[in-house]
């Protein structure tokens, strides 16, 4: 019927022949609009919270920004790119590492080394695709555990970083920190709260720019691949798409997020061990938990999961073991009952999206609601 | 003639999809009745309604008396209904001897079918029977296949297609071991879309055309102009 | 110098008796149902825990123990299965990992509460000290028996497949779950007696690993990673395979581990990324 038809690469819409409707692709919905808004008032409102949030809720804010941050990469991997990973912790306690390694033998300003673990993390994960991309499902998945835990053991040789016990930064190497004297000066702090308030944004600045970046994938031709790639690989391999490498390409992405979390966690800490850094609960049941009951697939899931689970480990983790079963029970309960986790199920009987990313198709001149159809 | 099997308003669908539209259909007991029509016509997916492989509504299929509809392949077996399912669908890692010795699982009465019966139907499997399925040329595979569902001994056969992908000579063969199976008195339901074949063997025939019934009746009452119109429509 | 080689390769012969018992169960029930229980390992160390319990609690013989075990773990596996492995079970091979995932979570804390973080050992008395001798190598007694029942296990195991009704059926259920049903078999049955066998395979492995070492809540992930290694080294869809793949590991782990003690199970999962590398379907693949 358009077989002459051109796409108007902007806009998306298709200019058909003259007296046939004209059509657009379109994503924005009104909700969503007003929620990007929202959301832009929030980024700015948690910008100034140091000046009126107590040091506690700060720090519980940047492990929440973290923890969102590794909760989106995972979803990408595993809601889209249908790459299930019990191993990210490799990624993270390497970024943890390579901070440490780049502060300490380099001498790097922490804000600095902390980009470029991210980098060399990522370049890492090159080589380690390559083989964990040897296998498929299940046993991909078994694959990344055992290469986390291969670097796990293999950082426990490094004596220079402490070996099995682990490290600490030495107070000096984050004295001088980028932005430390201004944010000393701007609010009239000592420099162990200052150093907190920059690690603060860093993190905020992180999570901002991976949920946007997580965003701008899923609404682009990759994030359009990728969920060709989750309704049907096959089907998707059919009609041109390149399944390893955008598969490929979110591994990348994912590790670059995970190294990104690790190298900015243990600069707040000071403190590095190979246990703490590939911790198999703190880095990847965690954000199991977290994606499996906000919901995944999408963006908002995994932020309301994160909130949740943050919520429920201040109240609760001083019961140990209880507090762990207790997540176990409510995670499998949540994939058996409500498997699109409980923003998910929230979302479609409402149907109510902040960061839709479904293209709909509407006749130009239709009026749209804030409600997405179907 | 009691009715072995029979549908009403049968609709058979795949998530959204739907295959098939009201069907009604009968055989009554020792029957051989032929389900002819083009690709997409819905033979398929009917014969998997009634062999359980797919869902449907309990009322819409109703054999000796009870509507049996949407009850699982496992259970249409013990009551009976065995298919012989298109590609033949052995299992692969497993000897001729075994394929047969799995289709017994299903078995509840005693019709008469054995190993020894079944390899007397098919002398060459007899020989074969410690080859693994694979390895069989494809008359073979479906004598195999028609073998294993006998040794449920069902009252009624549901065959898929048994004629795809053979050799004329095969599908001779085939039909001569469907031909002895009538004559034991088994019900038989055949998907076919091997015309002169089907007509041949079928006391009546139905077509199916887009998921309905387009024409029915006995092969000798049918007119070639019919047929023809009832298969592709024109 | 190449005695000791030698010793060490026989030793790590022997350990793989015992990674080949881990992996037997996990290769079973990956073979009829495409699931790998991510739990796998913590079941194994629950399993130990349970057997030291009724040890001291009954005041039962070790081996009786296992022996009276048995078929209640078969019930529990078979339980497991029917009432909520199955609903996992489907296109979605996410729900599976992470509901096993979950567990493992669940059994280890719960074995934390339940016995605390303290190593513990099953104690057989002074046969775990017994060695044997054959020609110039001397050879711990324990290990040999576990190496000779992992024969056993694996050679029983294929004589159940190859050899019984119950096998043919699990063969044919691995095959196709969806055309054994026209043959009379509900294919969810089959799951769950092949995960209750799996159970019986599992516990049996933990009787030789609480007896070889020390076992506490926290060890189940690298049981699960060692029988994985060795199901995968030793080629998919082969209970021998699962042998052979589990001497590899334990050769591998052996002689890294007598280079440097630290090294032992890295060796181990290097060589496994190896194999991965070069023969991805592992060494002895079936068809």
């Amino acid at each position: 019927m358009t077989n002459a038809a051109q796409t108007n690469a902007v806009t998306g819409s298709v200019e058909s022949k003259p007296a046939e409707r004209r059509y657009a692709a379109v994503v924005g919905t009104r909700t969503s609009r007003i929620a990007f808004i929202a959301f832009g008032v929030l980024t700015v409102v948690l910008a100034f919270a140091p000046s009126f949030l107590p040091r506690s809720i700060m720090q519980d804010l940047i492990l929440l920004f973290l923890l969102i941050t590794l909760a989106q990469c995972w979803n990408l991997l595993a809601g889209y790119a249908g790459l299930i990973s019990v191993g990210q912790q490799a990624f993270v306690g390497l970024g943890g590492y390579g901070l440490f390694a780049l502060i300490i033998t380099l001498g790097l300003d922490p804000l600095l080394a902390v980009l470029v673990a991210a980098v060399a993390v990522t370049l890492i994960s090159i080589p380690v695709g390559f083989i964990v991309f040897r296998m498929q499902g299940a046993y991909f998945a078994v694959v990344t555990w055992v290469i986390a835990e291969v670097f796990r053991l293999l950082l426990a040789q490094w004596k220079t970083l402490g070996g099995g016990t682990g490290t600490s930064l030495p107070r000096a190497a984050t004295a001088d920190m980028f932005g430390l004297e201004v944010v000393m000066a701007l609010f009239g702090v000592r420099a162990a709260a200052g150093r907190e308030i920059v690690i603060y944004w860093a993190a905020l600045a992180t999570v901002v720019a991976v949920i946007g970046a997580t965003y701008w994938i899923l609404r682009s031709r990759l994030g359009l691949a990728l969920r060709a790639i989750r309704d049907g690989e096959v089907a998707a391999q059919s009609v041109g798409v390149s399944t390893s490498r955008t598969k490929f390409a979110v591994y990348l992405f994912a590790a670059f997020g995970a190294g990104l979390v690790g190298a900015l966690y243990f600069l707040q800490t000071s403190r590095i061990s190979p246990d703490a850094g590939f911790s198999v609960l703190d880095w990847t049941a965690y954000i199991i938990f977290i994606v499996v009951i906000g919901g995944i697939g999408t963006i908002e899931g995994p932020i309301f999961g994160a909130i949740l689970f943050i919520l429920l480990q201040n109240l609760l983790s001083d019961f140990g073991p209880w507090y762990l079963i207790l997540l176990g029970i409510l995670g499998i309960g949540v994939m058996l009952m409500a498997p699109q986790g409980l923003w998910g199920s929230f979302a479609q009987g409402t149907n109510i999206h902040l960061f839709p990313t479904r293209r709909l198709l509407l006749g130009i001149g239709e009026h749209k609601s804030g409600r997405l159809g179907g | 003639m009691t009715v072995a099997i029979e549908t009403r308003a049968l609709d058979v669908f795949y998530g959204d999809f739907q295959a098939v539209y009201g069907i009604n259909f009968h055989i009554e007991h020792g029957e051989t009745i032929a389900i002819i029509g083009a690709n997409g016509a819905g033979k398929s997916s009917f014969l998997k309604a009634l062999s359980g492989m797919v869902a449907a509504k309990p009322e819409q299929i109703i054999l000796d008396g009870q509507g049996v509809g949407g009850r699982p392949a496992y259970d249409m077996v013990k009551l009976g209904v065995a298919l012989v399912p298109e590609g033949r669908r052995l299992f692969p890692s497993l000897t001729v001897e075994e394929n047969l010795l799995m289709g017994a699982r299903g078995r509840t009465v005693d019709r008469g079918w054995t190993l020894e019966t079944v390899c007397e139907l098919f002398p060459i499997l007899k020989e074969r029977r410690h080859q693994i399925a694979p390895t069989l040329s494809g008359g073979q595979q479906q004598m195999v296949a028609i073998g294993r569902a006998l040794m449920s001994n069902p009252s009624v056969l549901l065959c898929d297609e048994v004629s795809l992908g053979l050799s004329p000579a095969a599908v001779k063969s085939v039909y001569l071991a469907i031909d002895e199976i009538k004559k034991r008195g088994t019900t038989i339901v055949l998907v076919e879309q091997d015309l002169n074949t089907a007509l041949s063997a079928a006391d009546r025939v139905y077509c199916f055309m887009e998921g309905r019934v387009s024409l029915e009746g006995r092969p000798s009452e049918l007119s070639k102009t019919d047929i023809h119109k009832a298969y592709f429509g024109t | 110098m190449a005695m000791d080689l030698l010793n060490t390769i026989l030793q790590g012969v022997l350990l793989g008796g015992l990674y080949a018992l881990y992996a037997a169960g996990l290769s079973l029930i990956f073979g009829v149902m495409r699931l790998i229980n991510l739990a796998h390992g913590d079941f194994i160390v629950l399993s130990a825990f349970v057997l030291l319990a009724m040890a001291t609690g009954f005041g039962l013989s070790l081996p009786f123990a296992l022996l009276i075990a048995l078929p209640f773990v078969f019930a529990f596996g078979w339980g497991l299965q029917r009432i909520l492995l199955n609903r996992t079970l489907g296109d979605d091979i996410l729900l599976p990992l992470l509901v096993t995932f979950g567990l493992s979570i669940i059994i280890q804390n719960g074995l934390l509460l339940g016995f605390s973080a303290d190593s513990r050992k099953l104690a057989l008395g002074p046969i775990e000290a017994a060695s044997v001798s054959l020609g110039d190598f001397t050879l711990g007694l324990i290990p040999l028996i576990t190496f000779i029942s992992a024969v056993l296990l694996i050679g029983g195991l294929s004589v159940l497949f190859y050899g019984t009704r119950l096998g043919r059926t699990l063969r044919a259920t691995s095959d196709s779950a969806e055309i054994v049903q026209i043959v009379g078999v509900n294919p969810r049955h089959v799951f769950a007696v092949a995960m209750g066998l799996s159970f019986v395979v599992l516990t049996i492995a933990a009787f030789f690993m609480g007896v070889r070492s020390n076992f506490d809540p926290s060890l189940g992930p690298a049981r699960l990673l060692y029988a994985f290694e060795a199901v995968v080294i030793g080629g998919l869809g082969s209970l021998w395979g699962t042998l052979a793949g589990g001497i590899v590991l334990g050769v591998a782990q052996a002689v890294g581990g007598r280079i440097n003690p630290e090294w032992q199970i890295l060796a181990g999962h290097l060589v496994f990324l190896a194999v991965i590398l070069i023969r991805p379907r592992g060494l002895f693949p079936k068809q």
